[in-house]
């Protein structure tokens, strides 16, 4: 029997051999391919089990220090001065949830996916890249090192471009690949910095050895460390300011959204930012900014999802949106909070990706929903199964995300945050109205389908995951249901203790939030399902238009960028072109070529082709030879 | 009666002096090849008679090196000019002067 460290290992080779296996011989697999990609992810997921449970089954404490955890040396990697990098892994209690998510939702999007994507050409890519995906989140998530863990990071952001741009000949496509790539880039190099500074601080850059120098650490190292590792994290978890990426990246195939946002990917920042949890405990400064970036994300991404008519931009905005929650859950100290949503949301988000990713399939690709109406009727299970997604993530009692949205808010004003604790409410309130925005337009009324549409409703292989997911979206919550048993308790040996207000507030506290989740869902009733909803809504609009144009406009940010970042490189690499690569380069390359041919129209008259010719000379050179040598020896 | 090998020396130099020249003005590829022969010929008869004079055997057996070798070279040379003149019917060597630029 491997160990638990072993287990980690082959947890990660699973979905990388298989990703190998596809790449180089996937085309002859033909369909094929996706059941092998879907069953080396499957084992991965029984192995993450199988390491739980053995996890669960050690004793929690023991002498102070947490026994629940393994690493293990897999190979000798970097060997420089008194740093030592190797390709460690380490299981423990955080890791071995993230890798649970992980291979669990990536399993269910990789069944999913065999139907969807049965038709593509390029199927077997589809699932070299899917599984390269996922190996890489695992890496991430298992590495001892942050090196390590980066090179996890930076196979995301590669396997993101790769997916989002899957359908290439499609410009839009390759533009969001390019974007999601580019953007991502500017946040690892914060992160690489982050690294750098870390490196300098505490001399190595094993998870261990940084959180136990944590403790000695200056507030202003960890701050700078912290802020740099989060910047990092705005970009793959897609926060202000660098979220712009996520809305574009709907170009790829449906499945890759839910498993970017569900899965794999976006979770990152969220993982990372808990893994090194005891550095940003050092520094209240970068827990301020973690905790205001997270909740002004949320606020500010529920406020474009409200606007927009694309179901699949509108899930995008509300996973921004709710990773925004998870980081405000950080910026209060409740970690585990934050990796319980993290938890749930993975669940109903990659339930309402799939479920969207139904509808495009019934309806011959069609995203925009003002196309669409009452398909509960015509798609029974796609319906009743996006319905608990969609109760979930209002938060309403007892679907799962009334649990960790509620432990969010209740750890906010737990630690007197009152005014992120607002901004959570009012962020509560809007991710309920959108959400029933869509779903109320999307499922409910009279049905309306496009008329060169036959709609059927999800095959077996996509049905499947889409009730698997239902159910964990249904009950996921109980997870963390206060007993002896909750992910928040498990967690604690590396995340610490989170702190729940005593007394009758939490109890007030979440009384507050489902009634504004349910006038949430009320307001969308209103406005979209009851007759009359059109002028109602018309009405509403006209008391702040410039608010509505600018959230449809998505607030101009991707125009404010163009004008600030993109305009000025493109211009600046325009004059790097024309200047160095054509003056410089170019015409020294020309000139070189140039002198070479003049060289040799001179020199070649020296080949004359007649072999006296060389004889003569090879006679000039002997006696030449000769004579000098019959110098030295006579003087 | 010995004959002294200043004339040996002389007789060398000579043969080899007219192969020089040989070389240098003929056009057809075998008579060329006869005055590199003369040249070799030449040499030997200098190892042979300064082996000679030291009373030792070395320079007669560099002697049959040379012997081979120049056996060799007659094989492969005469192979190519054999084939270049059926080619182009000629063995005149200013004719073969195509692999100049």
């Amino acid at each position: 029997m491997p160990d638990l460290a072993q287990l980690g290992l082959y947890i990660f080779l699973l979905p990388l051999m298989g990703a190998v296996l596809l790449l180089f011989v996937g085309r002859r697999l033909d369909q094929f391919a996706g059941v092998l990609a879907s069953s080396a992810v499957g084992l991965s997921f029984l192995l993450a089990l199988m390491g739980w449970t053995r996890l669960l089954g050690q004793p929690a404490h023991g002498e102070g220090e947490n026994l629940r955890s393994a690493s293990i040396r897999v190979l000798d990697w970097i060997h420089v001065g008194r740093f030592d990098f190797g390709f460690d892994l380490l299981v423990d209690q955080l890791s071995i949830v993230m890798v649970l998510v992980v291979t669990g939702v990536g399993t269910l999007i990789h069944v999913y996916s065999i139907a969807y994507m049965a038709k593509d050409p390029r199927y077997h890519r589809y699932f070299a890249y899917l599984n390269l995906f996922v190996a890489s989140m695992l890496l991430l998530v298992l590495a001892d090192n942050l090196l390590l863990l980066y090179v996890g990071w930076e196979g995301v952001g590669l396997c993101s471009y790769l997916l989002i741009g899957f359908w290439f000949e499609k410009r839009p496509a390759h533009n969001a690949a390019k974007k999601a790539f580019i953007v991502n880039r500017i946040g690892d190099f914060a992160f690489l910095l982050g690294i750098f500074v870390l490196a300098g601080a505490v001399g190595s850059l094993t998870v261990g050895e940084i959180n136990e120098a944590a403790g000695a650490m200056t507030a202003g190292i960890a701050t700078i460390a912290g802020l740099l590792l989060f910047a990092g994290a705005t970009g793959k978890s897609a926060q202000i300011p660098l979220y712009v990426w996520l809305p574009d990246a709907m170009e790829g195939p449906t499945p890759v959204s839910a498993l970017i946002h569900a899965a794999t990917m976006v979770t990152a920042g969220v993982y990372v930012v808990a893994r090194f949890s005891p550095v940003f405990d050092q520094s209240e400064g970068a827990l301020a900014v973690i905790g205001w970036i997270g909740a002004l994300t949320a606020l500010w991404a529920a406020l474009m999802a409200a606007f927009e008519y694309d179901i699949k931009r509108v899930l995008a905005y509300s996973t921004i949106s709710q990773l925004g929650y998870m980081f405000l859950a950080h910026g209060v100290g409740a970690y585990s909070v934050g990796i319980f949503h993290l938890v749930t949301h993975a669940f109903f988000k990659a339930l309402m990706f799939l479920g969207a990713g139904a509808v495009m399939h019934a309806l011959a690709g069609e995203v925009d929903m003002r196309r669409m109406g009452g398909l509960r009727k015509v798609l029974p299970v796609t319906g009743t199964t996006f319905a608990a997604g969609w109760l979930a993530i209002c938060g309403l009692i007892p679907f799962s995300g009334f649990f960790s949205k509620d432990a969010i808010l209740a750890s906010a004003w737990a630690n007197g945050d009152y005014a992120l604790w607002t901004i959570g409410v009012a962020t509560a309130f809007l991710t309920a109205y959108y959400m029933s925005r869509l779903y109320f337009r999307v499922f409910e009324g009279d049905p309306v389908v496009p008329d060169d549409a036959h709609p059927h409703d999800a095959p077996p292989a996509m049905a499947g995951p889409l009730i698997a997911l239902a159910g964990a979206a249904v009950i996921g919550g109980l997870i963390n249901l206060p007993g002896a048993l909750t992910l928040e308790h498990f967690l604690e040996p590396v995340l610490g203790e989170s702190h729940v207000p005593a007394g009758l507030t939490p109890w007030v506290l979440a009384g507050v939030a489902l009634l504004v989740a349910a006038g949430g869902i009320l307001v969308a009733r209103s406005l979209y399902l009851l007759p009359g909803g059109e002028q109602r809504r018309a009405r509403l609009y006209s008391i702040a238009p410039v608010l509505v144009e600018a959230a449809r406009a998505k607030f101009y940010v991707d125009d404010i960028y163009g004008a600030l970042v993109v305009r000025p490189a493109k211009a600046l690499a325009r004059a790097i072109t024309d200047f160095f690569d054509v003056r410089v380069v170019d015409r020294g390359i020309t000139g070189l070529g140039r002198v070479v041919a003049g060289a040799s129209e001179v020199l070649r008259g020296l080949q004359t082709g007649y072999v006296r010719n060389y004889a003569l000379a090879f006679l000039f050179g002997v006696v030449l030879l000769f004579s000098f040598v019959a110098v030295r020896v006579v003087t | 009666m010995s004959i002294p090998p200043g004339y040996y020396l002389a007789l060398a130099g000579l043969m080899f002096t007219i192969g020089v020249i040989g070389v240098l003005v003929r056009r057809n590829a075998i008579v060329i090849f006869m005055f590199v022969e003369l040249m070799l010929n030449a040499v030997n008869l200098i190892l042979v008679t300064f082996a000679r004079m030291r009373g030792a055997l070395d320079g007669q057996v560099v002697v049959f090196f040379v012997l081979v070798v120049a056996a060799a070279e007659v094989v492969v040379g005469l192979a190519i000019i054999l084939m270049i003149s059926r080619r182009r019917g000629t063995a005149n060597v200013d004719d073969i002067s195509l692999l100049r630029w």
